[in-house]
């Protein structure tokens, strides 16, 4: 495929999973990302693969814990209230140390909330909502191409590091067209040495999260306490586009990025000093970049559809060294790209007159 | 350079189709581009619309407070998105539909043309391509692509079983433009 197509993000998504090697899919449907299963459904079976309209949240990832630890690429996706209830086969998975992709379009919340664009689950989706200590890995595209792409990638880290990994997306990236060259297709995975596959002429294995044996516990999770440290020193995915000389750093991620990127291109335009950094991957959280840019900008507004969720993994980055700065659109809110430059101009103008003095 | 449009108007009327076609022959023509629905609720309540970005750079949102342009189908969307536009902006209105008063738009600078979408596309052979009549307007109007570019990738934009009609696009595509050119 040489040609871009225009695509849209969820369909994006879902072709970049096929392309990463994932012929299993499980899902419940549910508004706003209700065009990966249907995609999905046709494409999947056209390429040898299983599509799977389960009867339940429930039912959909325990499918897919089933299907990882026969070792295969498989993935679900649900918004919002459906991820909540997948919180524990999540948990089980992160325990059993088995692969798999779960997308998040969110929807606003709590409860059943509303179907508009949000960033209301960064907690849930960087924390974990399930029970245990344990951390998903947690990628936030914020284009159709990086649907596509990181689709592959959740796959690639899901299975390098035998953890859940979840894309966190919106309706604004989930409904967007926009052009997408897809790469050359992958074949699913042979073989894994830890597979359930059957015993026959060898040693059997097993997949398990329980531990009763005094201080077994304990090993597991300073394992998986290693996973998540090798993550942090190998995987962090940040674009950072800042000037040598910065009065003040954006810090946003997803759908937001993009309005925020507008906002930030105006204002340089305009003569002001200001910087983006945008996390790609949320889990692990690319804390050295953002304390790097805010120490030397001084400076940080944080903007995101949401209440104030990112802004605390950015507030442990500045450690307190930093002035930090929060713009918030909850419930469906989605600003523009005039709103946010409204704000960088009444906080650098703030800091211009500190300049100034000191200078 | 960075060219913004949303189109809107009552869900049927392919406001949204009028904007993917924009949208793949602006990437067809080498452009980035973006095109942003709206989507869920605001198509039960009866209405549509899309944001179109084109731009030789990068775009960021996909999204804009102020478009450089707004097609305006139906007065609801006209209500709506009319407001939207800033000093010097492109309204272009569905004279065919919406009956509001000339000396209503036109103010700050903005330009306002009223094209009989209906009647155009009934010209050119099939009264439903009234959408496609109002695109070849705005392509003439705007400049932002050029109208044979459009044609030529029609037949890449429809799927397979609906390439029968490509010619009658093609003709709305024209009268739209022709209107223009008349004015």
């Amino acid at each position: 495929m040489t040609e871009k197509q225009l695509l849209k993000g969820s369909v994006a998504l879902a072709q970049g999973a096929i392309d990463a090697g994932c012929r299993y899919y499980f899902g419940y449907p549910i508004t706003p990302q209700n065009d990966i299963p249907e995609y999905l459904s046709a494409a999947l079976p056209a390429v040898g693969g299983v599509f799977i309209q389960a009867e339940s949240e429930l039912a959909s990832i325990n499918m897919v814990l089933g299907a990882a630890a026969s070792g295969k690429m498989a993935m679900t996706s649900s918004s919002g209230p459906g991820i909540s209830l997948m919180q524990e086969g999540l948990s089980y998975l992160a325990g059993s140390e088995l692969p798999a992709v779960v997308v998040n379009i969110t929807r606003s919340g709590p409860g059943l909330g509303g179907i508009a664009p949000t960033q209301g689950d960064y907690m849930q989706a960087t924390r974990g909502g399930g029970h245990g200590d344990y951390r998903l890995i947690v990628l936030a595209p914020n284009s159709a191409q990086e649907m596509y792409d990181l689709a592959g990638e959740a796959f690639r880290l899901a299975f390098k590091y035998r953890n859940p990994a979840m894309i966190l997306g919106d309706a604004i990236l989930g409904q967007m067209k926009e052009p997408v060259m897809l790469r050359e297709a992958l074949s699913p995975p042979q073989n894994s040495p830890w597979a359930l596959s059957g015993a026959k002429d060898r040693q059997p294995r097993l997949v398990k999260s329980l531990y009763l044996k005094d201080g077994e516990m304990t090993v597991h999770n300073l394992k998986l306490l290693d996973k998540y440290k090798a993550l942090q020193e190998k995987e962090v995915k940040v674009e950072i586009d800042c000037p040598t000389r910065c009065d003040l750093i954006v810090v946003a991620f997803g759908s937001c990025s993009r309005i925020a990127r507008t906002a930030v291109d105006r204002a340089c335009l305009q003569g002001l000093k200001v910087g983006l950094v945008r996390p790609i991957s949320l889990f692990p959280f690319p804390e050295k970049a953002v304390r790097e840019e805010a120490q030397k900008a001084g400076r940080v507004l944080v903007v995101e559809m949401n209440t104030g969720q990112m802004l605390e993994d950015v507030k442990l980055a500045c450690n307190g060294n930093s002035e930090v700065y929060f713009k918030s659109y909850p419930g469906g809110a989605v600003p523009t790209p005039e709103e946010i430059e409204k704000e960088i101009e009444v906080i650098v103008g703030k800091g211009g007159l500190r300049h100034v003095n000191s200078s | 350079m960075e060219y913004s449009v949303v189109m809107s108007g009552f869900g049927g009327q392919g406001v949204l189709m009028m904007g993917e076609l924009l949208a793949h022959c602006g990437m067809k023509a080498g452009l980035n581009v973006t095109w942003m629905p709206s989507y869920g609720v605001e198509m039960r309540g009866g209405a549509a619309n899309c944001t179109v970005v084109l731009s030789e750079n990068q775009i960021g949102a996909p999204i804009t407070g102020t478009p450089k342009a707004v097609i305006a189908m139906s007065e609801p969307a006209l209500d709506k998105f009319g407001s939207r536009l800033p000093e010097n902006g492109l309204l272009m209105i569905n004279s065919s539909l919406v009956c509001k008063d000339n000396s209503t738009y036109g103010q700050n600078g903005i330009k306002t043309v009223f094209i009989p979408t209906r009647e155009l596309a009934e010209e050119s052979g099939n009264e439903k391509m009234a959408n496609l009549a109002m695109l070849g307007a705005f392509l003439a109007q705007t400049g932002v692509l050029e109208l044979e570019r459009v044609k030529k990738e029609v037949r890449s934009f429809l799927p397979p079983h609906k390439s029968n009609l490509a010619e009658g696009i093609e003709k709305a595509l024209l009268k739209g433009k022709e209107y223009i050119d008349s004015l």
